[in-house]
């Protein structure tokens, strides 16, 4: 760039400035975000075609990782117990809303001391997930755990619960509501606190109490909140990895596997580096997350044109 | 106010509920305070197997200053910040930018660059998995924590964005409009215009993204592997392997290891409340 065309440029810039300076603005932030997220989506669809093991050249099979997983399904293996705890997970990860409104609820009132009271009941959200599966796993252990202490306080027989096929996922997913429920209950919260008075009042004067007032005049004025407690759990269950990894590295018998756990198990450990396989069963995964996304986006979309 | 105030409610049902609040917390932080009592106990009580009851001596100094000053924690407690702290300015930086890209500026592109922000910051990790470990190997930076910055940098970028252009929509355009009738550059109305007014948005992002990258578990594993890069989340796995059987070492280490988002959360409430519910819920 040359010292004489500066003025003239600087004039064309002012000229265009409002059309210009959006995508200057942009500009890093979109870059970032392409390179480590939009094209990494892409480039692990190609992936999902070829066999490679992250070193030596990789061969292009066309769809055969996908008629393997399809075979893993037919046969009850890894990928049907994976895509079934996975299921269970959406479906039990739920409760995590209407725990959290009860608790919201409990907690919604005026008391001396209610403040810390709120924090104290959020403490499980902020802290790691490693740290969640680490305590969950001392309190499920046979031999000391809090749980078979409790169990055997009522005269009933101990229970290995991460160590059995039959509750493991579910032992997990108690985990994992644990601080799920924490983070609905802070939204509620927070809605209850947006609540508009006088409709309550006039609920009141009509007669409505309990749970009838909670069904016709509060839950449809904590919408947005119930959306975000939606989409947070939505994609907190699917993400589910930490606590598997942590709790029980998919065992006992790879029964607790999860799509994102039995990804990472084929690409990076020492089953060995099947990364197409891997790049294949993420696909899975994120095609199930797709339908949630479209649907978030739509809703947002309306949103937007309601404005 | 639902449920009905407390104070209108008869005095058995005040009293009633004063009496659970306490209890109901007791339950509800039962696995985390066993931990905390395991912290302190000195390592016979395990070989004797007195798990639950009182410690038979106070050990709290003895097993904290072992995972201070005799473990890798310090080290990995130092990574965690290396690699949240520049990762929340990154964030800042950026999101601030695009948000304010846009929440200002009406052009035909724009709603779906913003869908493919908020889309994006909803896609499993694990499709992103190979693609960016073979790019962080590519770069150099496997097992730096520049590598786990520079993802982390990126793929917070959605979320935030989300977050900046809904708050700097709410701002009064007339501000804009009204500064832009002064002849003031697009750049200056940003810095001295809306930055300062973004305050608050980037007080509650700043604490959200530090809690959201300390407890990071999956991309440390990715992407890092030693004690000179990896963070605490996953470094604790490493150092329970060390103190195998050490339940009161590592119950100290895991109460390390959460403590710093905790302080964050407490020091920073309100924020931090603000941004979790994005905003959407006032």
């Amino acid at each position: 760039m040359s010292a004489v065309d500066v003025p003239e440029q600087e004039s064309w810039f002012h000229r265009n400035q409002q059309r210009i300076a959006p995508w200057l603005f942009l500009a890093p932030g979109l870059l970032f975000f392409m390179v480590y997220v939009i094209i990494p989506v892409f480039q692990s669809f190609n992936l999902s075609l070829y066999e490679w093991d992250g070193l030596g050249a990789a061969e292009y099979v066309g769809f055969r990782n996908y008629e393997d997983l399809y075979w893993e399904w037919a046969d009850r293996d890894a990928f049907y117990i994976s895509l079934k705890n996975n299921l269970i997970w959406l479906l039990l990860y739920l409760a995590a809303i209407p725990a959290g409104l009860f608790i919201a609820l409990f907690l919604n009132q005026t008391v001396w001391g209610i403040r810390l009271y709120k924090s104290l009941f959020f403490f499980p959200f902020v802290i790691s997930q490693v740290v969640v599966g680490l305590v969950f796993t001392w309190f499920y252990d046979p031999t000391f755990g809090l749980l078979n202490e409790f169990l055997g306080f009522f005269g009933l027989g101990r229970l290995n619960v991460l160590g059995d096929e039959r509750f493991v996922t579910y032992g997990i997913i108690f985990a994992g509501l644990w601080p799920q429920t924490a983070y609905c209950m802070i939204l509620y919260l927070t809605g209850l606190n947006a609540v508009d008075p006088e409709q309550i009042e006039a609920g009141r004067l009509d007669g409505a109490k309990g749970a009838r007032m909670l069904w016709h005049i509060i839950l449809p004025q904590l919408r947005p909140a119930t959306f975000i407690a939606f989409v947070v759990t939505i994609i907190g269950a699917l993400r589910s990895f930490d606590l598997i990894s942590i709790m029980t590295q998919g065992g006992p018998f790879g029964s607790s596997r999860v799509l994102a756990y039995y990804m990472f198990e084929v690409a990076l450990s020492e089953y060995g580096f099947r990364m197409g396989y891997g790049a294949a069963i993420a696909v899975i995964l994120f095609l199930i997350m797709l339908c949630f996304i479209a649907y978030f986006l739509w809703s947002m979309y309306r949103e937007e044109r309601g404005h | 106010m639902f449920p009905k105030p407390i104070e209108k409610q008869p005095r058995a049902a005040q009293i009633t509920y004063k009496a659970m609040l306490p209890v109901a917390l007791l339950l509800w932080l039962g696995p985390l305070l066993a931990v905390a009592l395991f912290s302190i106990k000195p390592e016979a009580d395990f070989t004797n197997a007195n798990y639950w009851g009182m410690p038979s001596r106070f050990e709290g100094a003895f097993n904290y200053g072992q995972v201070f000053f005799n473990s890798d924690m310090p080290r990995y407690l130092m990574n965690s910040f290396l690699i949240t702290i520049p990762t929340v300015l990154g964030c800042v930086a950026l999101s601030s930018m695009t948000g304010f890209a846009l929440g200002i500026y009406k052009f035909k592109s724009n709603i779906w660059i913003f869908f493919m922000f908020v889309a994006g910051n909803f896609v499993p990790f694990q499709i992103l998995m190979v693609p960016v470990r073979d790019l962080t190997l590519e770069l150099g930076l496997y097992n730096t924590k520049t590598g786990l910055v520079l993802f982390h940098i990126a793929f917070q970028t959605g979320f935030c964005t989300l977050f900046m252009r809904n708050f700097i929509r709410a701002l009064p355009f007339e501000l804009i409009e009204a500064a832009r009738v002064e002849g003031i550059s697009e750049w200056r109305i940003f810095w001295y215009v809306v930055l300062p007014l973004m305050k608050p948005a980037i007080a509650a992002l700043s604490v959200l993204i530090f809690t959201f990258i300390w407890n990071d578990y999956f991309w440390a594993v990715v992407l890092t592997q030693g004690a000179e890069s990896q963070p605490v989340t996953a470094g604790i796995t490493s150092f329970n392997a060390q103190f195998r059987a050490a339940y009161q070492l590592m119950s100290a280490g895991s109460i390390v290891a959460a403590l710093p988002p905790v302080a964050m959360f407490f020091l920073m409430q309100k924020h931090f409340i603000a941004g979790l519910t994005l905003g959407a819920v006032k």
